[in-house]
């Protein structure tokens, strides 16, 4: 298992490597000089030289890479090019300040989506083929063609205007409350994949033999549902969670913006309209490299519960 | 259509969205004769009017005319959708072919640069592109989404390769001497092609949906009016005027659900097709 593990953690250093080399290229390919961008047209020609200097602009490409590496592993992934209140702040230090808004959006997110799914889904596999399973489909469609951009602002209009239920994002409130809602819009999309995961998950456990032994033994059906089914059920749904992470911090930039919430997709929506390239290709570089590491996280705990993957990915990696 | 809405006409959703879609597509195609207004004609007198006999969908705050800004929305929407699936799938499969068949080195490589391209979420990549365009316009947008797109075209692809080259067929081809680009073209192609048919219907469905983010977020195509900006200009005005953010998410949400609830449809219908084709050819050995 042990080697399984070193193994997916190699692949998983050399995606990391093959995201930063891709973060540092596609920065690379803006046209024109990012100095004069920067500082507009008509700076004098000595700032942008300046400028240019102090991003490094001036060094041949390959240590220009060399830098962007070092800087990444000093912990800082470098200065913004734009004024911050604090002198002496760095990106990561930009991340770090907005980065747990972030993770209070996802993780809440991922709570409502799996309140929602997991009864949802096995209710539609249990009821196969019925009107409650179409209705639940059905349900899912909508949920995964229903815009965050559009759902957030319609909820927001009814909920904390109209109704008043909910305080209004608008307000600046902070708390639990400013929570429910980004929540519950960025949970609703995601909780339309899980319902469908969920389903074929439990469709398939209930074709296992385990359970129509379950069944012979005389257990009854709400024991067989949760001790044989939705316990082998949903250790894939782990996993594919994990995948779905990525779809939650993309899902996050839009309505991080929509709930005009600080956190990492505001930040990095606010660098691209301000052109902050060490801010942008930072901020890109810690989204990617989340990503990697939760779905490397996911994969070593599937493998420390069924070791037979850790084998799978051995094979695979020799 | 019967191979979307079964054998009974009963299911309403295959239909709305067979509707959904050739509405979008009469749309984009005679925008300029079924467009009530002109793009750039604005009714000064007339700022965020709501819907009323002149105006179907009412005006936004320069004055125009929703329904017209709607019509020629779908033009980007269909062209960034359904371009994003054709570019995609054209890089994608020769590559998940390729990978697949072959596997070793040239597999790992192929799935390697597949994991790094994941490994940007949604729309974060497009957006880096876009961004670095400075000018966003309909063609930046489709390269953008297309450069994240091909991965998972060719993951798809390889997956089914890998499938099929074990079966007898193949064998049977190899055995007769038939080249590789042969196999995988003949052979090979054709028998996956109802996924890859299901996959251009998932594919347009998040490129529009990810057209209509970039797009909110200010990213999207400035030459031309889109569903996503007109919505982001809306949600600011929603507490006085909803019908602009409304119509122009409507007309998303449609879309979006046409395309998924065809792909999905089709996904169910082809696997049942080919379950029962196994069935047969079990049945007549």
């Amino acid at each position: 298992m042990v080697a399984g593990i070193l193994a997916r953690t190699f692949r998983t250093i050399l995606v990391l490597a093959g995201v930063v080399t891709l973060v540092f290229v596609v920065v690379r390919l803006v046209p024109g000089d990012p100095a004069v961008s920067i500082l507009g047209d008509q700076a004098p020609p000595e700032q942008v030289s300046m400028l240019r200097e102090q991003m490094g602009l001036e060094l041949p490409l390959w240590k220009q890479y060399l830098d962007f590496v070092s800087r990444i592993l000093d912990g800082s992934l470098g200065k913004p090019f734009r004024a911050s209140h604090d002198p002496d702040a760095t990106v990561a230090s930009l991340v770090g300040e907005v980065f747990p808004f972030t993770l209070e959006l996802a993780l809440a997110a991922v709570i409502v989506a799996c309140l929602l799914a997991l009864p949802l889904g096995t209710m539609s596999a249990l009821r196969r083929g019925k009107a409650a399973d179409s209705i639940a489909l059905t349900a899912t469609l909508v949920g995964l063609a229903m815009p965050v951009f559009w759902l957030g602002p319609l909820l927001i209009h009814l909920l904390c205007v109209k109704l008043r239920v909910l305080p209004d994002p608008a307000a600046g409130v902070t708390g639990v409350g400013s929570l429910i809602l980004p929540a519950a819009v960025l949970g609703l999309a995601l909780s339309a994949r899980l319902t469908r995961m969920v389903r074929s998950s439990v469709l398939d456990v209930l074709q296992q033999p385990y359970v129509l032994a379950a069944y012979a033994r005389g257990l009854p059906h709400g024991r067989v549902i949760v001790r044989h089914v939705l316990r082998n059920a949903l250790l894939p749904v782990a996993t594919v969670l994990g995948l779905q992470f990525a779809a939650l911090l993309s899902g996050a930039l839009v309505t991080e913006k929509v709930f005009a919430r600080p956190g990492i997709g505001s930040l990095l929506i606010d660098a691209v309209t301000r052109r902050d390239y060490s801010v942008v290709q930072g901020t890109a570089l810690v989204i990617g490299a989340i990503y990697v590491v939760v779905n490397l996280l996911v994969d070593i705990a599937y493998m420390v519960i069924d070791p037979r993957l850790a084998h799978a990915e051995r094979g695979e990696g020799s | 259509m019967r191979l979307l809405t079964g054998q009974k006409w009963t299911d309403p959703l295959p239909l709305f969205s067979i509707f959904c879609l050739a509405f979008l597509a009469l749309a984009a195609g005679a925008a300029d004769v079924l467009a009530p207004f002109g793009v750039e004609e604005r009714a000064q007198d007339l700022l965020l009017s709501p819907p009323s006999a002149m105006h179907l969908l009412g005006t936004d705050a320069q004055g125009r005319d929703i329904l017209t800004l709607v019509i020629h929305a779908s033009r980007v929407a269909l062209l960034v959708g359904l371009g994003t699936a054709f570019v995609s799938m054209a890089v994608g499969v020769p590559l998940g072919l390729v990978s697949g068949y072959f596997g070793g080195a040239v597999d790992a490589v192929l799935m390697g640069i597949c994991e790094v391209v994941f490994a940007f979420p949604g729309i974060l990549l497009a957006l880096l592109l876009v961004f670095v365009t400075q000018q966003p316009s309909m063609l930046n947008v489709l390269i953008a989404l297309s450069a994240t797109g091909w991965a998972g075209w060719a993951r798809l692809v390889r997956g089914q390769v890998l499938q099929e080259k074990t079966r007898d067929y193949i064998l049977t081809a190899r055995a007769a001497g038939a080249g590789i680009p042969r196999i995988l073209v003949i052979h090979i192609l054709p028998n996956i092609a109802s996924v890859l048919l299901v996959q251009v219907s998932f594919s347009a469905a998040s490129a529009i949906l990810a057209e209509s983010s970039l797009s909110f977020l200010g990213l999207g195509p400035q030459d031309c009016p889109s569903w996503g900006s007109m919505l982001s200009e809306g949600a600011a005005l929603f507490v006085c005027s909803p019908h602009m953010a409304l119509f122009s998410g409507l007309a998303i949400f449609a879309t979006v659900l046409s395309f998924n609830v065809v792909g999905d449809r089709l996904r169910d219908r082809l696997a049942g097709a080919g379950e029962a084709g196994k069935h047969m050819r079990k049945g007549t050995r």
